[in-house]
């Protein structure tokens, strides 16, 4: 398969998401899709189901999407968000057990050489 | 159930978390993040706001329908695993009217699922603390055929099992940072739960409502 993991960064603030993005560009590149979600669905600190969502589409990949994650809501409602794609997609999403910034940057230069969702998973979650 | 029944649940539920949610945040300000009164309450407006076009699907997908609502509007932890209480009943609904058997059938179902959900089980701190005690208690008075009293019983379970939550050391969610320091404090997804499972009852037992 050619095409190349896709990494989304899920944090309860839009900016630790978009700052973990910047640092995947700057030390990866971008040549793997990655972006970031955060707030809650009134705008404030907290995760958002229909965020995650639309965050997972906009990085789909056919290889499958990585997701890294930070606290307790921010793993459950991306679990929901994996739960409401139709069940082709659902089997090729993954949350990676890893932190968030240093986990995005692993994770995204493990797709860039083109590993299967297990290995950019593994990769994130080796990373110590 | 009828259509008037499932459009009083959702204003019962609605209302008693709109009168509590300052409480809730209280609580929450203690040893959470501050934050479940408010985000139940934005999670149970929204349910209000649908109460029509819930409450005119068959009972099984009205509870789905409000799970989904509750995941997408309420945020936090707290959308995630009533949403999935909210759903995994639904998902355990009979097609006929739910007999108290079924009800029972259906809360187990919806109880599992919050468990897979939060990765939790009985005894860290949380919503579990009350909905598990009231689970078993439906089940044993059910399983007896002893129902006379059983609101008054099911309200009862509620209240003793969310005080016991106070000597709890949280095991889940932001509480569990504090670990022992998070004894002392009832819990705020635990005080939510009783706080619904009397509206409920308030809606399908009125003269046990308090």
């Amino acid at each position: 398969m050619s095409a190349t993991v896709g990494i989304l960064v899920v944090s309860h603030s839009p900016k630790v998401a978009e700052g973990a993005v910047d640092m995947v560009r700057q030390m990866v590149g971008d040549e793997v899709a990655c972006t970031g979600v955060g707030g809650d669905p009134a705008g404030g600190l907290g995760t958002d189901a229909a965020k995650i969502l639309a965050g997972i589409e906009s990085v789909w990949s056919e290889a499958g999407v990585a997701l890294l994650v930070d606290l307790g809501g921010a793993e459950m409602n991306s679990e929901m968000a994996i739960l409401m794609l139709d069940e082709a997609r659902r089997g090729r999403v993954r949350i990676a057990a890893a932190p968030v910034v240093e986990g995005a940057v692993i994770a995204a230069t493990e797709a860039s050489a083109g590993s299967t969702l297990d290995e950019v998973v593994a990769a994130a979650e080796e990373w110590r | 159930m009828s259509n008037t029944l499932v459009l009083r649940l959702i204003e019962g539920m609605a209302g008693t978390i709109e009168s509590h949610a300052d409480q809730l945040t209280r609580l929450d300000q203690a040893i959470g993040d501050g934050d479940h009164g408010i985000n139940m309450a934005r999670g149970f407006k929204e349910l209000a706001a649908q109460k029509a076009a819930i409450a005119a699907l068959p009972l099984g997908e009205a509870l789905k329908k409000a799970g989904m609502t509750l995941v997408m509007k309420v945020g936090g932890a707290s959308g995630p695993l009533y949403g999935t209480l909210f759903i995994d009943m639904g998902k355990a609904t009979p097609e006929a009217a739910p007999t108290l058997a079924d009800l029972s059938v259906m809360l187990d179902a919806g109880i599992r699922g919050v468990k897979a959900r939060g990765k939790a089980e009985v005894g860290m701190k949380t919503m579990l603390d009350v909905l598990c005690p009231v689970a078993d208690t439906l089940r044993s008075l059910v399983d007896q055929n002893e129902t006379d009293g059983l609101d008054e019983r099911i309200i009862a379970a509620a209240g003793h099992a969310l005080h016991r939550t106070t000597d709890m050391v949280a095991k889940r969610g932001r509480a569990s940072f504090l670990g022992e320091r998070s004894k002392g404090h009832l819990d705020p997804g635990a005080c939510s739960s009783a706080l619904l499972i009397g509206a409920v009852v308030g809606v399908l037992a009125p003269s046990s409502a308090r």
